[in-house]
């Protein structure tokens, strides 16, 4: 890919103001997650919200946290298509069966609304020297896991960002290549802020709201700040047992509800 | 924007640069001013240019990152740092007074003075670990000491910042340093283990001590490569005269293992500032270097050359404090047992741990100076064999446990003191029953509790 596709829903506006970005990813229908997650970036003083795909399949409540990111979108964030959001409307998509199982599910549940929502996100959007988009950036409808620096070189050559920010993996990772064309692999530590050097390209993995799958259960996050340039990762403790309780209420796989406890 | 031209007189960022101080490899230093800020600042400036060592742009990237996380005395304190896209650069504060490199010109320097400025300097490095940082570069030139005394470490273009991506690792995959001062470890592309700073510290003293480099000056691989088995000559045959306690802790700290040298800087820092405490090992009386069959079990002995977890040097540092217990040898038998009680508890959690005994000697006001007089030396002496017998049940190698008398008019200044100069970690103390004494005294561990720069343990009978 050589051009990058110029896109913002809804009216999101392109900014050049220094301001603090919440970075949400993997959200999975996780209500008590996402609640947990916007209720902390807002304290934490986000001004803006960038959704980086994956608001369904897995969890409970996906109705909900659709209404939820509409009406984001609808206060000028910016939201881009996931995979599990792209199979409500395409049924030529493959997922693996546990992903299946909650999938046919989650269509029943949602609305036109909702669904013509889905069908106008956009695979990427850039914003400045950002791209944000779900997975790795150089084929972004193939899909990819970007978990080593193989797929995080190839997906930053690929585009003309100095940050990208995508999602998918469900464990937080930061990837920089040098002006050597050196790759760096990094596991942020939540709470500390890492300085994006401007010499250096940037590939950030937030973790996942809904589903972590790194060891720590609390849903991840990750706040950039536009004038220092620095992202910190942030971890929210939230009500698991009501996620639970949601996927098993609803007749899901209990092993769904079950993974949210070890976070894995 | 263009890039400024770099000349005296010419502004960047609002800082005026004056006269060049240093012209490096890798970076000039420029003495910079700023309108409304009388510090003494200075400007680095990496040299990048065409066909320039990577190195400089990563050790400069490395060091735009870690110094505006870093703080306190002993770093440089950090003010700006300048884009890569215009111009490249870090302001910080001007250190007044000088590196240790001019005294290289009078070495061997004497024994005590090697030994205060090994404290300064491990003092330095525990402040840094603490701050999940390893050096990794430490030697003479990256050294200042303040008018105050202070050490300060300069130059971070090789650390290592637990929390922050690592850019020389990656970039580079080879070890980098200044060979006479590195680490088996870092040599062996691990550049996560505080201890390696602490052995670069060993070398630094053992120069300074005997005038000679245990390692020699050798920069190939293969020369440097020679310390992964081979243990330096003994000070002490080199100069006879040389202290054991001096020895024990040098070569302590050039162990070839980074788990057989001290588990932290403060607790080095320790023992260089009490050389009557040194526990003497075998290590304090060698003559010679290891037999050749030592040397060549450690060359063969691949065990002892496999990787090494990632350690955090913070984590490090914390799982090796040193533990202090003030004993009132003449008060209650039953709060002396509870006070050993609840620090075999604290030394079990965290066997890196040191234990320093405090026991106060109280001084009148206006009573004449006699500790000198016999009577004195031998109640001190009661007093420290009453502080080894407290601490018996705890059945601790000699090595982990150090006995003080403090002569003091106000007790818990003293113990206060103590804390502050030796870094301790956590302070245990007895509270003495409500009862007269202390209503009119006051109480000596409330005191403490409320002023000490760490933890506090207040100890009652059970």
């Amino acid at each position: 890919m050589t051009k990058v596709n110029v896109k913002c829903a809804k009216r999101g506006r392109l900014s050049h103001d220094a301001m603090l970005i919440a970075l949400f990813a993997d959200i999975h229908a996780n209500r008590q997650a996402f609640t947990a997650c916007l209720d902390d970036a807002r304290a934490h003083g986000a001004q803006r919200f960038v959704l980086l795909g994956d608001y369904v399949g897995y969890g409970g409540d996906p109705e909900w946290t659709l209404e939820t990111v509409m009406a984001l979108a609808g206060d000028g964030a910016t939201a881009v298509l996931g995979n599990h959001d792209n199979a409500v409307a395409d049924p030529h998509e493959t997922m693996n069966v546990e992903a299946k199982v909650s999938l046919e599910w989650t269509r029943g549940e949602l609305g036109k609304p909702a669904r013509d929502f889905l069908t106008a996100l956009p695979l990427t959007v850039t914003d400045n020297d950002r791209l944000y988009v779900h997975a790795e950036a150089s084929h972004p409808k193939a899909w990819t896991y970007v978990t080593s620096t193989v797929e995080a070189s190839r997906s930053i050559v690929a585009t003309a960002a100095q940050v990208t920010f995508c999602g998918h993996v469900h464990r937080p990772a930061v990837y920089s290549l040098s002006a050597a064309a050196k790759m760096t692999a990094f596991t942020p530590v939540t709470g500390v802020p890492i300085p994006l050097l401007s010499g250096r390209r940037w590939l950030v993995v937030a973790g996942a709201v809904g589903q972590p799958r790194d060891g720590n259960p609390a849903a991840s996050w990750l706040m950039f700040d536009t004038d220092r340039r620095e992202i910190t990762f942030r971890r929210s403790a939230y009500d698991i047992d009501g996620a639970a309780a949601a996927i098993r209420g609803k007749g899901l796989p209990a092993w769904l509800a079950d993974r949210l406890f070890r976070g894995a | 924007m263009g890039k400024p031209r770099l000349e005296p007189g010419a502004v960047i960022d609002g800082f005026r640069l004056g006269e060049i101080v240093h012209r490096g490899g890798m970076s000039e230093l420029w003495r910079v001013t700023r309108d409304g800020d009388d510090r003494s600042l200075l400007m680095k400036v990496p040299l990048i240019k065409e066909g320039a060592d990577p190195a400089a742009v990563v050790g400069f990237e490395m060091e735009q990152m870690i110094m505006p996380r870093l703080s306190g005395p002993h770093v440089p304190k950090f003010i700006a740092a300048g884009d890569f896209a215009v111009q490249p650069y870090i302001v910080m504060e001007r250190i007044e007074g000088q590196s240790l490199l001019p005294r290289l010109r009078h070495l061997p320097l004497p024994y005590d003075e090697v030994a205060e400025i090994g404290v300064r300097i491990a003092t330095a490095l525990d402040a840094l670990h603490r701050q999940h940082v390893v050096h990794l570069d430490v030697k003479p030139s990256n050294i200042v000491l303040r008018p105050a005394g202070d050490a300060v470490l300069l130059d971070y273009g090789l650390a290592h910042h637990a929390q922050l991506p690592d850019l020389m690792q990656e970039e580079f995959r080879v070890p980098f340093g200044t060979a006479p001062y590195m680490s088996p470890e870092q040599l062996k592309g691990n550049r996560s283990d505080p201890r390696s700073d602490q052995f670069a510290l060993g070398v630094l003293l053992y120069f300074f001590s005997t005038g000679r480099r245990p390692f020699g000056e050798g920069e190939t691989l293969r020369a440097m490569r020679v310390r992964l088995w081979r243990d330096p000559e003994p000070p002490r045959k080199l100069r006879p005269d040389y202290p054991p306690w001096l020895q024990e802790a040098v070569l302590r700290c050039l162990e070839i293992e980074a788990a057989w040298r001290y588990p932290s800087a403060a607790q080095l820092a320790f023992d260089l500032s009490h050389p009557e405490q040194v526990k003497l090992t075998q290590r304090s009386e060698r003559l010679r270097r290891d037999p050749i069959t030592t040397v060549l079990r450690r060359r063969f002995n691949t065990d002892l050359k496999g990787p090494r977890r990632k350690t955090d040097a913070a984590a490090q540092v914390s799982s090796a404090p040193i533990v202090a217990a003030a004993v009132d040898l003449a008060g209650d038998a039953s709060l002396n047992a509870a006070l050993r009680t609840t620090t075999a508890r604290i030394l079990a959690t965290v066997p890196s741990a040191r234990l320093a005994c405090l026991n106060i000697n109280k001084q009148h006001r206006l009573a004449i100076d006699t500790t000198l007089d016999s009577a004195g030396q031998s109640k001190q002496v009661d007093r420290l064999v009453g502080l080894r017998h407290w601490a018996e049940p705890l059945k601790l190698d000699g090595a982990r446990l150090t006995v003080h008398v403090l002569d003091a008019v106000d007790p818990a200044d003293a113990i206060l003191d103590f804390v502050r100069a030796n870094r301790v970690d956590h302070l245990l103390i007895g509270a003495r029953d409500p009862s007269l004494m202390r209503t009119l005294l006051g109480s000596v561990s409330a005191k403490v509790a409320a002023e000490a720069p760490c933890s506090v343990t207040i100890v009652r009978p059970q």
